[in-house]
């Protein structure tokens, strides 16, 4: 860990009373900090029944039951296990193509001068943060006149064109920091640049790849507002649009809107655990610059 | 850093992403623009219907749900829209600040201080759908953390589903909105701390210099470049804020925590008037713009050429 300040270390706080009362404060705080998580999932392994009753949180009586789950994932009406494969219909490809394309790009900015690179930069970044709302009803329109709206190709393609960006912005910071010697040699040896590309830059940022693809992916599968304007089939709705469908008109159901939370952020949450360093590096990275 | 002379392979570099960032990016921007003013921009469609102009502009400045100047005067929700928008920036700006500072400073002093860094930063990993249903649930009279805490403490009369009361619904949204974007703040100060120079820390530890003065003094000032990004692109996310209200109270009780984009997807999905829509859009697209320039500033300012 290349923290400044160890953990433990003697100076800023002082007494090791302080920070034994810190300490405890601390984990105090982070626990109660993931307690909704608790509830939710408490919820969602017993009968609604038994939570209305007693709480989520009382220990007895204790009757686990995977009932909720199993409504939520063969709903009628809106059955999260299509949901969820339509995410990864969605999320894949949405995912491998803005890389692809945005690496490209991203090498462009690193390596070639371009007479208006600093304007086309500062555009990318503009382009970064504009709200999705300025761009939804003419591609609602646009798709409508291709014939894809309410496609999954209509929802990837904005996926993808929405994510170039932001992914072009990280990639392109990667590559500068690459070491230029070994594109060098390759060139001396007569390569092209896309042999230069696919042989000697790609793999040796390929850990920036993994990044950019993991926050992608997590983004794209977290995403809300593009697919509830562009997909309106239940058959074809991703698990973030069903969820909210899933609450009652009158009466909050919370035993099926709680399996169905878990549900629908366990993709992301196994991204994040089993990714963790390339996750947040490309966090890091979107935020800011390094 | 070499710079290779542009080429045609060389511009092809460029091709793939350009056509579709103009097509599905640039495209849509302008197009939103034009249709806000009343120019058709969709041919073939019948979706403008006054003349070119400011029209529409003003038919929203007058909305009651973008602004309501009865609810502002009274302080009575709903205010409206763009209210809505700027109290939530008033509170979780500087909540999100606070939090992200003191957990960055002090968990490095906490055993498993990592393990607490990574359970704030689930909010910022699940979808916002499942952040507004997490808020909801935790301010549930019933079923709610918040509740209980209440009752715990002897406030046990507070206890109330607080997202379904006009006068608490958005101070509810904003408070678990914290809850949610804090794992962004303490990451990007703790990445933020632990590249500061420690000698500096460690020489006014020396000189005696209490913990208050080493925050406040030093700490703080040298993390300025960090609270900048911090502070846009917390703005930014606070302007843009849908799908937490979405998933939660749809904008009420009552229009009560209605927000500008939540108003955009209104006009579009229930009442079918797109020019309407396009116009919130692009006024939430100038409320914008401010913080989008800072932000670029601060990235510009890193070093980059």
């Amino acid at each position: 860990m290349r923290r400044a300040l160890r953990s433990g270390r003697p100076g800023l706080i002082g007494s090791p009373f302080k920070i034994l009362v810190l300490n405890v404060v601390a984990w105090a705080v982070g626990v109660l900090w993931i307690t909704p998580f608790i509830g939710i999932f408490m919820t969602s392994i017993r009968p609604f029944r038994e939570v209305v009753l007693h709480g989520w949180w009382s220990p007895v009586p204790f009757t686990p039951t995977l009932k909720n789950y199993v409504d939520a994932l063969f709903n009628p009406m809106f059955s999260l296990s299509r949901g969820i494969i339509n995410s990864f219909i969605i999320a894949v490809p949405s995912t491998l193509i803005p890389v692809g394309i945005a690496a490209l790009t991203a090498y462009g900015f690193a390596r070639f001068s371009l007479p208006v690179k600093r304007y086309l930069f500062v555009t990318i970044l503009f382009l970064m943060a504009v709200p999705q709302q300025m761009m939804i009803i003419p591609i609602f329109f646009l798709l409508k006149d291709l014939h894809l709206l309410n496609t999954y190709l209509g929802l990837i393609l904005v996926h993808s064109s929405w994510g170039i960006p932001w992914i072009t912005f990280f990639l392109k910071n990667y590559f500068s920091l690459l070491p230029v010697e070994l594109e060098e040699a390759a060139r001396v040896d007569g390569a092209t640049d896309f042999q230069v590309f696919r042989k000697v830059v790609l793999p040796l940022a390929l850990p920036g790849l993994i990044s950019a693809s993991v926050l992608q992916f997590a983004w794209v599968w977290n995403d809300f507002f593009f697919a509830l304007m562009l997909i309106f089939d239940p058959d074809k709705m991703v698990v973030t649009q069903m969820l909210p469908r899933l609450k009652g008109q009158y009466q909050v159901d919370w035993g099926l809107l709680s399996s169905g939370s878990v549900i629908a952020m366990l993709a992301p949450l196994l991204i994040y655990a089993l990714f963790n360093r390339y996750y947040m590096r490309g966090f890091r990275g979107w935020a800011m610059k390094g | 850093m070499t710079s290779l002379r542009m080429s045609p392979t060389r511009i092809s570099f460029f091709i793939p992403a350009l056509i579709l960032i103009l097509v599905f990016v640039v495209y849509p921007i302008i197009a939103t623009i034009l249709l806000s003013l009343n120019i058709n921009p969709i041919p073939g469609t019948e979706i403008v219907e006054g003349a070119p102009g400011l029209e529409n502009y003003v038919k929203v400045v007058s909305d009651k749900r973008f602004l309501n100047p009865k609810g502002v005067e009274q302080a009575s929700f709903p205010m409206g829209a763009i209210v809505h928008n700027v109290i939530w920036i008033a509170i979780h700006l500087p909540l999100t600040l606070v939090v992200g500072i003191l957990f960055a400073v002090f968990l490095q002093y906490v055993k498993g201080g990592s393990i607490i860094r990574s359970f704030i930063f689930l909010g910022m990993v699940i979808p916002m759908i499942v952040g507004g249903l997490l808020i909801q649930f935790s301010f549930d009279k019933d079923l709610g953390v918040v509740n209980l805490l209440l009752k715990a403490s002897g406030l046990g009369f507070l206890a109330k589903t607080w997202t379904i009361y006009p006068d608490t619904a958005l101070f509810s949204l904003i408070l678990g909105s914290v809850w949610l974007w804090s794992g962004f703040t303490v990451t990007m100060y703790s990445a933020g701390l632990s590249s500061l120079p420690r000698e500096v820390i460690e020489a006014a530890i020396v000189d005696g210099a209490d913990f208050k003065t080493i925050l406040f003094k030093i700490i703080i000032p040298m993390l300025k470049p960090v609270t900048l990004t911090v502070v846009a692109m917390t703005i930014l996310w606070d302007l843009k804020i849908f799908d937490i209200v979405y998933a939660s109270t749809q904008g009420g009780p009552g229009g009560a925590s209605n927000v500008l984009a939540l108003l955009m997807y209104e006009y579009f999905a229930r009442l079918g008037d797109y020019a309407m829509s396009a116009t919130v859009a692009t006024i939430l697209t100038l409320v914008v713009i401010p913080v989008v320039l800072l932000w670029i500033r601060s990235i510009m300012r890193g070093g980059e050429g």
